[in-house]
């Protein structure tokens, strides 16, 4: 039987509802079993890192809600602490307090997306309109804190981009409250749902050694049992203040995953409360004309404003000679970003490393062997989104 | 001491510790260290890093164009220790031509797609790397865009 099956050569992609954007993955198949998978990226490479190169600090900013659109605010942080920690500053309390808030609220709506395509993947569509309605009141929040719903922009070295709009702390609270509520009805559709069980138990398993071979991050390390969260263990943003669990879990299959980044939605609702409960009172950026923009009014009525403005705008601001890395926990996973300064108001070499890019990587090790069906909860339990991964 | 001293000191003894011929200089810049390596040692070095000194998980690998200078790149790895939340910053310089560089696919798996995204944005090689092809661009590119050399516009860009 086995030499008289021939081997079919399946491309999966780069247009395939459950690719998540544009993966193309090369599938070699026996019958409905994977003997090699290859995935093959870089249709949206953008050349982000090369842009960056030829703009100043302020101008890289909105590039890098593109690199994971899911999470904007999150790729947001990662890079205005980078720049932070190389011109060697700190943001007032009241910043860093926002900054965690709308990081928080992007963990949870881009879970939110995950849990949506990945449940609409394997066939259950109903947790998608749940979740929508949920993720459409955080897309409400942004817009009205930031303007932007999936590219808010709305941190800026040294601070962030304006004070919060009246009654939108008691809308993120109300939110807060009523989220774990909420999420009920994502666990009634799917924690004990049969179908659901059988897809996603024992698939795509992955070891302590494999994850740390890999270089896996966020909740695809977490599944297995490795507590390694950025937030707890190289806190910034002031994380060591606020009490939440780091959830791990045991057999590191797909449903463990599920059930951490499950739990990590409340967790991130119990982090924003705590941060709402605190929130100081204060400047929301930094006092240092040579870093932040000055408040809109004052460019408008006084000259020394208006100047700074100008200075800002034309010449950016001038870090000095030296490089940093600085990693954040991403709603994917560990989201670095290293950065060479020369000394002039351009960066001389920005990489980010995405948790994306990594983690797609033991695809192939997770699929070779399975079903071709579970390529899609595969591809789904990692959490990729193609512009992260492809920048 | 505090945890950030901790790892500080952490740091500097396993830089204290590493093969004296192997390390030819050490920077710190905000708190962070970073050791510049002989690229033939490197593989030594990072073996001895991730087995000796606990520093399993390699969190990225990326390189730097200094063009024009000579030696013109430089090869970056991102190193952590899960135990004691410890980062440190390996450097090597690239002296050879064609620029190539010893690979760590043998010590960590997920070197395999960092290297390859190195060779295709810079055309830097990784000896004994296993399947060492461009992974964003198309195979039938010309160029490395990341190198300084390249135009941000693109090379068949015509300004008039």
């Amino acid at each position: 039987m086995g030499e008289l099956t021939e081997r079919l050569i399946l491309n999966v992609g780069p247009q395939h509802p459950s690719t998540h954007g544009v993966l193309r993955v090369v599938v070699e198949l026996e019958g409905e079993v994977i003997v090699r998978c290859r995935p093959d990226i870089g249709y949206l490479h953008r050349g982000i890192e090369k842009l960056m190169e030829s703009k100043t600090y302020h101008q890289c900013l909105p590039l890098t809600d593109r690199i994971d659109y899911l999470a904007g605010s999150a790729n947001n942080l990662g890079f205005v602490l980078a720049v932070e920690k190389l011109l060697g500053i700190e943001v007032p309390p009241r910043a860093r307090y926002l900054r965690v808030i709308v990081a928080e609220m992007t963990r949870i709506s881009s879970h939110l997306f995950w849990l949506a395509t990945h449940a609409h993947d394997l066939g259950a569509m109903t947790p998608l309109f749940y979740t929508f309605r949920e993720r459409e009141q955080l897309m409400d929040l942004f817009e009205a804190v930031a303007g932007g719903r999936l590219f808010p922009c709305y941190f800026r070295i040294g601070g962030v981009a304006r004070d919060v709009p009246n009654g939108w702390t008691e809308a993120v609270r109300e939110f807060c409250r009523t989220f774990p509520e909420k999420m009920k009805d994502y666990e009634t559709l799917l924690t004990k749902n049969p179908i659901w069980i059988k897809r996603t138990k024992g698939v795509g398993v992955l070891t302590v050694d494999e994850v740390l071979d890999y270089g896996l991050s966020g909740p695809v390390a977490r599944g297995s049992g490795i507590a390694w969260d950025v937030r707890r263990s190289d806190p910034y943003c002031g994380y060591e203040e606020f009490d939440f669990i780091v959830p791990t879990g045991e057999n590191g299959d797909t449903y463990d995953r599920y059930l951490v980044r499950l739990e990590e939605m409340r967790q991130s609702a119990r982090i924003i409360l705590q941060a709402l409960d605190r929130l100081p009172s204060g400047d929301i950026a930094v006092d240092d004309p040579t870093i932040a923009y000055p408040p809109k009014v004052d460019v408008f009525t006084k000259i020394e404003s208006l100047i700074q403005h100008f200075l800002l705008v034309e010449e950016g601001i001038r870090p000095p000679k030296g490089e940093v890395f600085h990693h954040t926990e991403a709603p994917k996973g560990e989201l670095g970003f290293y950065i060479v300064s020369d000394g002039s108001s351009h960066p001389f070499r920005v990489k980010v490393r995405t948790p994306s890019f990594v983690n797609l990587q033991v695809l192939s090790k997770m699929a070779e062997g399975r079903l071709l069906a579970d390529l899609i909860a595969l591809i789904g339990t990692i959490d990729i989104v193609l512009a992260d991964v492809d920048r | 001491m505090s945890s950030e001293a901790l790892k500080t000191a952490y740091v500097e003894e396993v830089i204290e510790g590493l093969p004296a011929g192997a390390v030819t200089g050490r920077e710190s810049f905000r708190d962070q260290w970073a050791v510049v390596v002989r690229s033939e040692a490197l593989g030594e070095v990072m073996e001895a890093l991730r087995d000796r000194w606990g520093f399993r998980y390699l969190i990225d690998v990326t390189a730097v164009d200094f063009h024009p200078r000579s030696p013109r790149f430089q090869v970056v790895y991102h190193l952590w220790c899960h135990e004691r939340n410890a980062l440190l910053r390996v450097k090597t310089w690239v002296e050879s031509d064609p620029p190539s560089v010893p690979s760590m696919t043998a010590l960590w798996a997920t070197a395999n797609w960092h290297e390859r995204e190195c060779f295709d944005l810079f055309g830097i090689h990784f000896d004994g790397h296993p399947d060492l092809r461009r992974i964003l661009l198309p195979e039938s590119w010309e160029g490395h865009p990341l190198r300084k050399d390249y135009p941000t516009e693109g090379p068949d860009w015509d300004v008039d």
